[in-house]
């Protein structure tokens, strides 16, 4: 290979990089954390190293910053920083700048600052931190998880109770729903156990015969991101005679919908608000409230009962949560008043959701109070594996 | 017997037909670039470019079918950067592959963030429409396949491809043009691997999803090589691969028959190294695939 090529090549390479690199975010982190909010009575000083989509991914960043905002209108806390990554590495250099700027509480968000935030805890012991989405084991460390499985069980109550009824447009004859998950995976047989044990009960408590067709997209993360093969998955689990479907496959999940809107049946949404994906086609969605979690944890700090080590959010302590079955949720409201979907689409979202009877609702309420009151126990897969 | 009417019935072939398109356009992009001499792995690159092109213009122009031109024509310019550096400057053709491959899944991304401000999945798009049972780029993919046989085997630019790929001195030394050639097939392969991505983003669904094609580029190579570099070839092996992964899927849950889903998702795999090893008749593929051409050296 003569000098010239491997120039050429050498430039071709750079150029990938810098392009691969520019994804995440837009600024390197040290200098430019951003202020928000004026100074007012409590002078606690909250950090936050949001993960890979940043500020406006309508998903776990912007739910994040929620429970700030929210935080701050409470006056919990005068000024927030956030801190957006632009890769995995930069993040435990924002979380250290955080510390070191003497923030009393620093969050990182996603399983993927595990190792910065464990790295970074150990450094400044006496900073308070949390981790969402993961479990990092030092004295300091609160770790936000959620039971997604809660959510899941809800999610095949309703689906299983909505099976059975036929007179409503896109519900067939035969007692058979679906579920679609993204890569094989432990986390993802724990939605998988939830959706199939709130199944169960309805089959137990309803004397109904309900049956779960099962998928797997893959082994490997494509399968997370492989709309395609969801969409043939969807259409098969369709074909074979499923009228509601739910999936956790992240990106994947968008050929389900659009399976779903081709064949007229349902689909239930996962983490965020999908409900405004393709209006009128998806029933409801099981919800990450990080929010929540975010804000628990900022005012445990603000009162002094911050505790180190993990904290599970599930229904009780409205971690996970549908979406409403009766109206359009928050964010779809958000977007209608951002302009970003139609009044129309909303009109659609609320009229599915109107389909559903009444006496369904009452139950699912009802399941929900009796798991929150431990009459329902939820199995976990992550707990039977181990 | 039930069963079986699970797995096999309309849709099951319908689903594999569907799954087997971007796989046999794909391979026949690769086919024309390898029998000319110019190995190409970026088939994967190229297809997640095309499907991206695909959804951009006809987001902002409403019409699906400019959106499938555009992938045309645009996984014809991305493939005339591997032309560039494996043709024109020598280099080696598979770090000029995986570039190209790490340029369209960070460009894409990097690009979806500009002009939609989102992560992620781009907004909805028009789709192209039904002809009958199927969307259009499935008539069309089985045609490209008629056309590039009868390209290759009985036009005199055919013959020249394959004795570039082959010989390329001695093709040469009856004043044959090497790298004119070579660029029109690598150009054709990315116009090829361009409607392989359209046909996945606006035709099976109608958005585009960071990594949306998921390794199809690779089992299209697959394909390419267990097909033997022939049209029909790369046919049948995409039809069998988009076959299995419609039984696999159908396959999933029924505990009766007890096949691990993983097992049947290797298979494409599993096939490809047995036609390389020779066991089922040899792969060889052309002779001079791979190897930069230097008009005067031996």
């Amino acid at each position: 290979m003569s000098k010239r090529n491997l120039i050429f090549l050498s430039l071709i390479l750079a150029l990938t990089l810098l392009v691969g690199c520019a994804g995440g975010g837009e600024q390197p982190p040290q200098d430019t954390p951003q202020e928000d909010g004026q100074k007012a009575a409590s002078d606690l000083k909250v950090g936050i190293v949001l993960s890979s989509g940043g500020k406006g991914d309508k998903s776990f960043n912007d739910s994040s910053l929620r429970g700030l905002d929210r935080a701050k209108e409470e006056g919990l806390i005068a000024e927030y920083k956030y801190i957006e990554p632009k890769e995995v590495a930069a993040a435990e250099k924002g979380l250290r700048f955080l510390a070191q700027q003497g923030y009393d509480l620093v969050i990182g968000v996603g399983f993927m600052q595990k190792d910065a935030v464990d790295t970074v805890s150990k450094e400044f012991a006496d900073t308070k931190f949390a981790i969402i989405d993961d479990v990092v084991d030092n004295p300091n460390v609160a770790s936000l998880t959620f039971k997604e499985h809660e959510g899941s069980f809800l999610a095949g109550a309703l689906a299983a109770l909505l099976t059975t009824h036929e007179e409503i447009e896109g519900i067939n004859a035969e007692e058979v729903v679906g579920f679609l998950g993204g890569m094989d995976s432990p986390l993802i047989h724990k939605f998988e156990l939830g959706y199939t044990s709130g199944v169960d009960y309805i089959n137990e408590t309803e004397g109904t015969d309900v049956k779960v067709k099962i998928n797997y997209t893959g082994s490997d993360p494509s399968a997370f991101n492989d709309p395609a093969k969801g969409k043939e998955i969807a259409l098969a689990q369709y074909n074979a005679g499923a009228d509601i479907i739910y999936h956790a496959s992240g990106g994947t999940g968008i050929g389900l919908f659009e399976a779903a809107a081709q064949t007229g049946n349902y689909a239930i949404g996962v983490d965020s608000d999908q409900d405004w994906n393709q209006p009128g086609y998806i029933l409801t969605s099981v919800l990450k409230k990080v929010d929540n979690a975010v804000f628990a944890t900022v005012k445990a700090v603000k009162e002094g009962n911050f505790e180190a080590g993990l904290k599970e959010y599930g229904l009780e302590e409205k971690g996970v949560a549908l979406t409403p079955l009766t109206e359009a949720g928050v964010t779809v409201k958000a977007a209608q008043e951002a302009g970003d979907i139609t009044a129309e689409d909303v009109a659609k979202i609320e009229g599915l959701k109107a389909k559903i009877p009444a006496e369904i609702k009452d139950k699912i309420e009802d399941i929900k109070s009796k798991i929150i009151a431990g009459e329902i126990e939820v199995p976990n897969y992550l707990e039977q594996a181990q | 017997m039930e069963i079986f009417q699970q797995i096999f019935n309309l849709e099951t072939f319908s689903s594999t037909l569907r799954m087997a398109i971007p796989l046999m356009v794909a391979a026949i992009g690769g086919m024309f670039s390898e029998r000319s001499g110019v190995v190409n792995i970026a088939l994967e690159g190229m297809m997640l470019a095309g499907a991206f092109i695909a959804v951009v213009v006809s987001y902002f122009t409403g019409s699906a079918w400019l959106g499938l031109l555009g992938a045309v024509f645009f996984g014809g310019v991305f493939a005339l950067i591997h032309a560039l550096v494996s043709i024109r400057y020598h280099a080696d053709q598979v770090v000029s592959g995986v570039a190209l491959n790490l340029l369209a899944a960070g460009g894409t991304v990097f690009l979806l963030n500009i002009l939609f401000n989102t992560s992620g999945t781009s907004p909805s798009v028009t789709a192209l429409p039904y002809w009958g049972p199927f969307k259009p780029t499935v008539y069309l993919g089985l045609l490209i396949v008629l056309i590039s046989h009868y390209i290759l085997f009985f036009t005199p630019f055919g013959l020249r491809v394959r004795a570039v790929g082959e010989h390329p001195h001695a093709a040469d030394s009856v004043g044959i043009d090497v790298e004119k050639i070579r660029y029109v097939c690598v150009i054709l392969s990315g116009m090829l691997a361009g409607f392989a991505g359209a046909h996945l983003s606006i035709g099976v669904l109608s958005v585009f999803r960071e990594g949306m094609t998921a390794g199809r580029g690779f089992i299209a190579l697959a394909a390419l090589i267990f097909g033997k570099w022939y049209p029909f070839g790369a046919m049948g092996a995409s039809l069998l691969f988009g076959f299995f992964q419609a039984i696999e899927i159908r396959l999933q849950g029924i505990e009766a028959i007890g096949i691990p889903a993983e097992f049947i998702q290797m298979i494409p795999y599993i096939l490809t190294v047995i036609a390389l090893a020779g066991v089922i008749g040899r792969a060889t593929p052309p002779a001079a695939s791979g190897e930069p051409f230097e008009k005067g050296k031996r």
